[in-house]
């Protein structure tokens, strides 16, 4: 899967009009429609039930209830969602299909929230699968979509169903259509051995895009491309790299004297923003992609890194120790401006933007001790997410509501580290594994697949 | 490559003493050059000179102890003149990557710096950092920290 197919979505028109319309005509009511307050942090996760999207038989049938289950896990991954046991079902997929919901049945088993779908199979190969989502205390009807897409490709269709669903209750965009960039570990702690590695979200699809023979660091992705700028130690000249997803090609970028490192896209994808160390002096700089102009942005002495656009593309953040220690500054697009931003005990580093703009995520050392925050661009709101031996890197989902990092325990002697991916919720709660074939850290996210 | 450096210099130790008191006389300095290790060689770097210098917690200044590893450094590569060096700039693993990549250059021209002030012209000394990437020891804990932030002179 090297390359990966651009995935057709179809809104159905005529399904989807006459499902939506169906919507229209249902009763009114005047009390509040069904919505999770995401901004409120840790409360009861709302009770769904996901019936299967069995198809008329066979192929479909299978097809369906795995569909189901993808869009089950991962609402229920999200946090805000339980996902009811499907034994206690009272009404068919079928009668689901071509009549109305028993509101009272679902009522009676405690969901808030009923999905139905079915998939099928057309004459051309392609499969159709469609969806519709019922608030089941107001006895509502609430969406319908329908998709169509090649067959393989049924794990992304499952995805975006989740993704409407989680928006029509949340009102925020959904993030379960992405993908994951991190580096897979293995071997010996003093010879660890660093491959890029790329998954689905949910940690499906896994593959390996470098053999492990030069050891590769920071991947993070193009927020417009299927590419990802990285760092790598290729004939020993550590500097930063682009690779191409579809093709497998990697190409150094700009032509700097010392080592290059740290980097990250602008939102708009059209530069790199990264670090070179040279003389013992750390700065940051822009190579623009189309022109591959460098452009030197800090020439403070000291170290100057980890640089991140605010989504606007107005602003950077990045950490320097210019004023003694390592802390978190922002200063504009053209390298003016300088502010500092963090003024807590401890040292911050590893700062990056949300994609909403709202917050900066980081890692904070302090003592004996890491850990994993967020703090309000002007400097205020600064919150401590999660804290451990050694916890870092953070990355935001699209939808700046959920943040993925790394997380490891102290090493005996002798033996390896044990890396391994973690998320949470911008509220601190439901901290998670994410699961991998192997260990793993920089985890870095990709924007929702186009 | 500790290990390394320890398996050498028991070899260098083992030679001494099986050498006739006479040559034992002459110390484990020049007891390892009657082992299989060239003058001039990696390994006569490595056992002789001693490769590398350690630094403190979020440090790159050189102790006394580095310059003196240093000034030895200094004088081999006087003594070969035709050999090129790289130093390799290491940080412990309690810190972040990317600010361990831009501490572990730090160190590494710490080192080079010396190095040329002793003499030693820039363009032979290549530097290049590690960040927490490849520590000489595994553990977590002071005793393998304070082994792991150093800078390591190899011999090209």
């Amino acid at each position: 899967m090297t390359t990966k197919t651009r995935l057709l979505l179809k809104l159905a028109g005529a399904t989807g009009a006459l499902l939506l319309s169906l919507g229209v005509a249902a009763p009114q009511e005047a009390r509040a429609e069904l919505r999770i307050d995401i901004t409120r942090g840790v409360s009861e996760p709302l009770p769904i039930a996901i019936t299967s999207f069995a198809g008329s038989g066979g192929r479909d049938a299978q097809m369906g209830a795995d569909i189901s289950k993808v869009i089950s896990d991962d609402l229920e991954r999200s946090g805000l969602f339980k996902p009811l046991d499907p034994r206690g079902f009272l009404q068919t997929p079928d009668q689901l299909r071509t009549g109305e919901p028993r509101y009272q049945d679902w009522k009676a088993l405690g969901a808030q929230a009923l999905v139905a779908g079915n998939t099928t199979t057309g004459a051309d190969g392609r499969m159709k699968v469609d969806f519709r989502l019922w608030d089941v205390a107001a006895g509502q009807y609430m969406q319908g979509l329908s998709y169509s897409a090649s067959p393989q490709e049924w794990r992304r269709i499952a995805h975006i169903v989740a993704d409407a669903i989680y928006k029509r209750l949340t009102g925020e965009d959904g993030y379960f259509d992405t993908r994951i960039v991190y580096v897979a570990e293995s071997g010996p702690a003093n010879s660890r051995k660093k491959q890029l590695a790329i998954m689905d979200q949910d940690s499906a699809n896994h593959q390996f895009l470098t053999d492990g023979q030069t050891l590769v660091l920071t991947p993070r992705f193009s927020p417009t491309s299927q590419e990802i700028t990285y760092m790598s130690y290729f004939n020993k000249k550590p500097r930063v790299y682009l690779f191409n997803i579809d093709t497998g090609r990697q190409e150094v970028l700009g032509d700097f004297p010392g080592m290059t490192f740290a980097p990250r896209f602008s939102p708009d994808g059209n530069k790199v923003i990264m670090s070179m160390a040279q003389n013992g002096n750390t700065d940051i700089y822009t190579l623009d992609l189309r022109t591959r102009r460098q452009t030197q942005l800090t020439d403070a002495p000291g170290i100057d890194t980890g640089p991140s656009y605010s989504p606007d593309g107005q602003r950077i953040v990045f950490e320097s120790d210019r004023g003694g220690t390592q802390q978190l500054y922002t200063m504009s697009a053209d390298g003016s401006g300088v502010k500092r931003l963090t003024f807590g005990e401890g040292r911050y580093g590893t700062p990056v933007w949300s994609p909403r703009g709202d917050l900066i995520a980081f890692t904070r050392q302090r003592g004996s001790s890491f850990a994993i925050g967020v703090i309000r661009p002007d400097g205020t709101g600064e919150r401590i997410l999660t804290e451990s031996f050694h916890v870092e890197g953070p990355t935001w989902a699209p939808n700046g509501r959920v943040l993925m990092f790394f997380k490891d325990l102290p090493s005996g002697d002798g033996r390896g580290r044990n890396a391994k991916l973690y998320s949470i919720d911008i509220t601190g709660a439901n901290e998670r594994r994410v699961s991998s074939p192997v260990d793993a850290s920089d985890p870095a996210w990709s924007p929702l697949i186009p | 490559m500790r290990m390394k450096f320890l398996a050498l210099a028991a070899v260098a130790l083992l030679a001494a003493c099986e050498s006739t008191p006479n040559d034992a006389a002459n110390g484990a300095n020049t007891g390892a050059q009657q082992t299989s290790v060239r003058p001039g060689s990696a390994e006569d770097f490595v056992v002789n000179v001693g490769d590398r210098v350690f630094f403190g917690l979020d440090r790159y200044d050189l102790s006394p102890e580095a310059r003196a590893t240093l000034d030895r450094q200094a004088k081999w590569l006087q003594t070969y003149g035709s050999v090129t060096v790289t130093v390799e700039g290491h940080a412990d693993e309690r810190g972040t990557r990317e600010y361990n990549l831009a501490l572990g250059e730090r160190r590494a021209n710490s080192v080079k710096n010396y190095l040329a002030a002793k003499g030693i012209t820039p363009n032979r000394v290549n530097v290049v950092s590690y960040g927490k990437e490849r520590p000489a020891v595994v553990g977590s804990n002071e005793a393998a920290w304070s082994q792991n932030r150093r800078g390591v002179t190899v011999v090209n």
